[in-house]
């Protein structure tokens, strides 16, 4: 290796440092710290009471109905929502491309939904749902409490998210729309193909790609739902997500040792995710960087 | 070009002008109703309507007197301004390294930061939950910087790999060679050009930050730190029996109102930057 390169690995490392110093610091070793903790029986009301337990932790939430009442709930969540926004998605992103006037307002409207905070966007559709200051069912016709009530609450839930992140979806889905030449389009046009087999049989295809990665990094984000339902239902009437379960038992109830093994296990979740998008749907993530 | 053809142009043109009618409308609906929701006077909170019958800013006075609304306000955004500036500059070191220099350890970064943006934030707030109560960092704005910072910094790096990849640097060079130094050569001809990549990073940084309430609600507690999400969220439970919505709804629309601003002024920055990790690549 000649002094030039050897000086450029040097420089090159130091300023990559910091940035991958602070990553492992902030994420790598706490995960490795909640490994350890949830080996452990250690409540931070009963503080002497720590004590080793080997895999217990996981023994008790494996075994209760709670976290499998959760892990269902999450995965209907987030199936729920990702599905309707692939489909809603493709809709504001074909309305956007093919729109000649008032795209931009389009744009800048759909911006709004992925700007606001999550909080005050579960806040303004809760109120919106709400027998007493709701519009929703004065507009409907309709007289039930929908946060009281599990099907109708996770319905409230899902639309909520739906509402919030379709933008990114539409966007994503937008630029993937770019890349599609519009000389293939024309020619399948001649070639006497209508609308609906132009798009499931030129654009569809050549979006995969795109389409995996934005199902991937979407999937990944509903799995992790807390804000919404901490907001319309704190998980009341059975709603609870996994990430509502880890915060109650670390935070609120203090209980490091058990909401560890929740964390470990809602890590091993979103992996298997990811692995059966990577490896399932044949997603090359790491090729994209020298494209 | 035929009648029928422009006819079928024409309705052509309906149908998306429809389409993007009926998404402006979605898209701000939820908005509209909490801006009126706010206006409403207390006793006109449960008419069940959409538009307010009487305009009142009641709710924005009280929430204005309240101490803790403008404490959550300033924590917000100096937190999240510090985490936008640590990410951006430490994101933009790493990712001109990578886009410049040869070295092993370039799509290992890349992949790590890739799985950090994958991390679920639950896993590792119990760990440092308790970590920052042993060095002192629970409830300070410091406590709150460095996960933003650390869980923003994927972001930063692939945003800013992907904007710098396009950057002529050899431009630098035939600035050198026409007398000027290094320093002006970086201030007049590089720094322009990478400037709105910057921009667009640092965007949604600030967004990811001001936005979170997972590691706000977890590691916060008083006026000290909490920031504007937890404090919403929690302002709502503080009442059993009076649901302060009137507060809450004012509360959300005067932070609602600088996102839309920004929005609407870089509409084009923060649609390049979504878009440039994921589908430029």
């Amino acid at each position: 290796m000649s002094r030039r390169a050897a000086a450029e690995h040097r420089l090159a490392w130091l300023l990559c440092a910091p940035a991958v110093i602070a990553m492992l610091v902030v994420t790598a070793w706490p995960m490795l710290y909640a490994v350890w903790l949830s080996l452990f029986r250690y409540d931070l009301r009963f503080p002497d009471q720590r004590q080793f337990v080997g895999l217990d932790n996981y023994l008790s939430v494996l075994g209760s109905g709670t976290w499998w009442q959760a892990l269902f709930n999450t995965l209907l969540i987030t199936v729920g929502s990702v599905s309707v926004e692939l489909v809603l998605g493709f809709v504001f992103a074909l309305v956007m491309h093919r729109a000649l006037v008032g795209r931009r307002l389009v744009r800048a409207s759909l911006l709004v939904p992925y700007g606001i905070i999550t909080v005050v966007a579960a806040m303004s559709w809760r109120f919106a749902f709400d027998p007493t200051t709701g519009f929703v069912n004065a507009l409907l016709g309709l007289h039930g409490a929908w946060l009281a009530e599990r099907w109708s609450a996770f319905f409230v839930i899902i639309q909520t998210e739906i509402w919030k992140t379709t933008p990114f979806m539409a966007l994503l889905l937008l630029a993937g729309l770019t890349l599609v030449p519009e000389d293939l389009l024309r020619a399948a046009r001649v070639d006497g193909a209508n609308a609906l087999q132009r798009f499931f049989r030129v654009t569809l295809p050549l979006m995969r790609p795109v389409i995996m990665v934005a199902l991937l990094f979407r999937t990944l984000d509903a799995f992790r739902i807390f804000d919404t339902v901490f907001v319309q239902t704190r998980g009341a009437q059975g709603t609870d997500s996994v990430s509502i379960v880890g915060y109650n038992t670390l935070i609120t109830r203090l209980n490091l040792g058990l909401g560890s093994a929740v964390s470990v296990l809602i890590f091993v979740c979103v992996l298997a995710i990811a692995a059966v998008y990577i490896k399932g749907f044949g997603i090359d993530l790491s090729r994209r960087e020298d494209s | 070009m035929s009648a029928a053809e422009a006819n079928g142009g024409r309705m052509e043109r309906l149908f998306w002008g429809a389409g993007s009618a009926v998404v402006v409308i979605y898209a701000l609906l939820p908005v509209a109703w909490i801006v009126s929701l706010s206006l409403k006077r207390s006793a006109d909170l449960g008419d069940n309507r959409f538009l307010p019958d009487v305009v009142s800013l009641e709710h924005y006075a009280t929430v204005f007197r309240d101490p803790q609304f403008s404490a959550a306000l300033l924590n917000s955004v100096g937190i999240a301004a510090i985490s936008t500036l640590a990410a951006v500059l430490l994101g933009a070191f790493t990712a001109y390294a990578i886009v410049r220099l040869e070295f092993p350890g370039r799509r290992l970064i890349l992949a790590g930061a890739l799985a950090i943006a994958m991390f679920p934030p639950i896993s590792i707030v119990g760990p440092l939950f308790n970590t920052w109560r042993t060095l002192g960092l629970y409830d300070t704005w410091a406590g709150l910087v460095l996960p933003y910072m650390t869980f923003t910094l994927p972001l930063a790096i692939w945003t800013l790999a992907a904007f710098f990849r396009e950057i002529p640097w050899d431009l630098d060079k035939a600035a050198r060679v026409d007398g000027a130094t290094a320093l002006q050569a970086f201030l007049h001809v590089i720094a322009p050009l990478a400037a709105p990549g910057v921009f667009s990073a640092a965007i949604l940084v600030f967004m990811f930050a001001w936005n979170d309430f997972l590691f706000a609600a977890s590691l916060t507690s008083t006026d000290h730190a909490r920031t504007v999400p937890a404090a919403i969220a929690f302002f709502t439970g503080s009442s059993r029996f009076e649901q302060p919505t009137g507060s809450v709804a004012a509360a959300s629309v005067v932070v609602t109102v600088p996102v839309i601003i920004v929005v609407l002024l870089f509409q084009r920055r923060i649609v390049a930057g979504l878009t440039a990790g994921a589908v430029k690549g």
